[in-house]
């Protein structure tokens, strides 16, 4: 038993911190510093001098553009993501399925989560590319030719398709738990009180679901935005967005520039921040209401 | 009506899933003309370079998992145990890798540990794997410490200390013989999906120039036909294996608890 406290107190102090010593140099020479390093690279001129102008170099047609495409794309893939999965998710949980169904549809997402990158572009391109399985059954049994309608797999809707293979059950995994927090009383008062289907949706549930939903987006387009492999894989170098374009600069340095590289980095590193703020501020604020 | 709702959005995004996995399974099969085969299995598995990367993403997927527990749990458990206070700081570093991309990452440890720099990592082979290792348990630092931590939630990590304490036990022994056994199946379950990630891993291995087995398939991918919807199939088995493993190690846990 400490006898006398406030003796105590600056002692014990600094040794207890030492405990997670490992860790944060671990943190600070993986991560922290050499995303410092890219940071402040994005502020500084080849010699060495504080600047703005990387910042202000990145307002090309090209780095506009790729800026754009990302953006786009990560936009697309979580709001389509979203809803699929907030279907299917709601499906499961309310649509009166068989409770088999449940379990086999989660443990498939926790695998399709996690089957991203380079085999997924496989998995793609045999089945929408160019001889793929349902371009070929397309063209041979109903006479339609993709190719010829605008398609291609290797294109910005392309990538689309392909993204939501593991946006979709992402979404899944997350909102599942959010739609079993809804509890059952809150139905059957809104019915007492006379609430229709409909009411009881638009004013309980999605009010009380919306900030994991607008969570789960954020989190989804953050997910799309920084994912290099399967774009990678499905369309090599030549798709112009951001990941990819750093990916070409960190090869070959082919914006002549390497500070302007920092700059492309401290981009994509400021929306993923945003993106991943607002889920993580809105996943506190979920959390009040599903326990 | 709304049963029929249900079924319809269920099935069709079952089909979206389901069509993706065929295509690949068929396509891999197609490679003898005319008929189905396993042929581009066998060139699969007849290439050395499968095997060497295979063997080296292995390699390096067990030395992230070490890294990451020898690193995760101590931490995770002086957190609970003494330090309260310091738990955002360390919630907020471990949630750091989903907010900066990879490649993000990557690029820093090119530009600090060049040949140039104070800890020249990419000078060698060796110092590369280190570097590739330890970005591979950054990245993997997210799922680790959610999967510890909520383990340690489980046990009385204060009395299990202050039994062990009063047995004679020091720290060493207190983590290695009291806390990690009883969070092993966390320790699995962030184990599996840390195999998972690492294995089909392409950006940092590709970057840093590292024979691993993500950079071999995109290559393979970019030159062959039938081989890459092969690797796909093989790569989907592997990440549903680590999966399950996953799974199989929680419900464990499930049981373990309800027994208590």
């Amino acid at each position: 038993m400490p006898t006398d406290p406030i003796r105590r107190a600056p002692r014990r102090l600094p040794l207890e911190w030492l405990g997670i010593l490992p860790f944060a140099i671990f943190a600070f020479l993986f991560l922290i510093l050499p995303t410092m390093r890219i940071v402040i690279g994005a502020f500084q001129t080849p010699e060495g001098g504080f600047t703005f102008q990387n910042l202000l170099d990145l307002n090309t047609d090209s780095i506009r553009a790729a800026y754009w495409t990302s953006i786009k794309l990560s936009f697309y893939t979580a709001i389509l993501g979203c809803a699929a999965g907030f279907a299917m998710a709601a499906a499961v949980v309310f649509g009166g399925l068989p409770k088999g169904v449940r379990s086999p549809l989660l443990t498939f997402s926790g695998v399709a989560s996690n089957f991203a990158g380079v085999p997924l572009a496989f998995a793609f391109i045999a089945t929408l590319g160019p001889v793929g399985l349902i371009t070929v059954w397309l063209r041979t049994e109903f006479g339609i030719n993709l190719r010829a309608m605008g398609f291609n797999l290797l294109s910005f809707w392309g990538l689309v398709i392909t993204y939501l293979f593991f946006q979709i059950p992402l979404m899944i995994l997350i909102i599942t738990p959010a739609l079993d927090g809804l509890k059952r009383e809150w139905r059957e008062a809104a019915a007492v009180l006379g609430a229709t289907g409909v009411q009881y949706w638009r004013m309980v549930a999605l009010p009380i679901l919306f900030p994991s939903i607008l969570g789960t987006f954020a989190l989804l387009f953050a997910n799309a935005f920084g994912a290099v492999a399967t774009a990678f894989a499905l369309t090599g170098p030549q798709l112009n967005i951001v990941p990819i374009k750093l990916f070409a600069q960190i090869r070959g340095d082919v914006l002549g520039n390497p500070n302007l590289g920092y700059a492309l980095a401290f981009g994509m590193i400021v929306i993923t921040a945003a993106a991943n703020l607002l889920y993580i501020w809105l996943r506190v604020r979920s959390e009040r209401w599903l326990k | 009506m709304m049963r029929l709702v249900a079924w319809g959005a269920l099935l069709s995004g079952c089909l979206f899933f389901l069509l993706p996995l065929v295509g690949m399974t068929e396509f891999s099969l197609k490679m003898r003309r005319g008929e189905y085969s396993f042929d581009a299995y066998a060139v699969v598995f007849a290439d050395p370079s499968f095997w060497a990367t295979f063997g080296y993403s292995l390699a390096l997927s067990a030395a992230t998992i070490v890294v990451g527990v020898v690193l995760v749990v101590p931490t995770a458990y002086w957190v609970r145990l003494k330090l309260p206070q310091a738990r955002p700081f360390v919630e907020f570093v471990t949630l750091l890798p989903l907010v900066i991309p990879a490649i993000v990452i990557v690029f820093g440890y090119i530009r600090m540990y060049n040949t140039s720099s104070f800890l020249p990592l990419t000078g060698s082979a060796l110092g590369t794997d280190i570097l590739l290792t330890m970005g591979y348990a950054t990245l993997a630092l997210p799922y680790m410490y959610r999967s510890v931590d909520t383990g340690l939630r489980t046990i009385d990590v204060g009395v299990l200390t202050e039994a062990a304490q009063s047995l004679g036990a020091g720290w060493y022994t207190i983590l290695t013989k009291i806390i990690l056994p009883n969070v092993m199946v966390a320790v699995l379950s962030g184990a599996f999906l840390t195999l998972a990630i690492v294995l089909g891993e392409f950006t940092m291995a590709a970057l840093l120039n590292r024979p691993a087995f993500g950079p071999y398939m995109q290559l393979l991918g970019a030159n062959r036909a039938y081989e890459p919807p092969a690797l796909a199939v093989i790569a989907f088995a592997i990440t549903w294996g680590c999966m399950g493993l996953m799974q199989l190690a929680t419900r464990f846990a499930k049981h373990e608890r309800a027994k208590a």
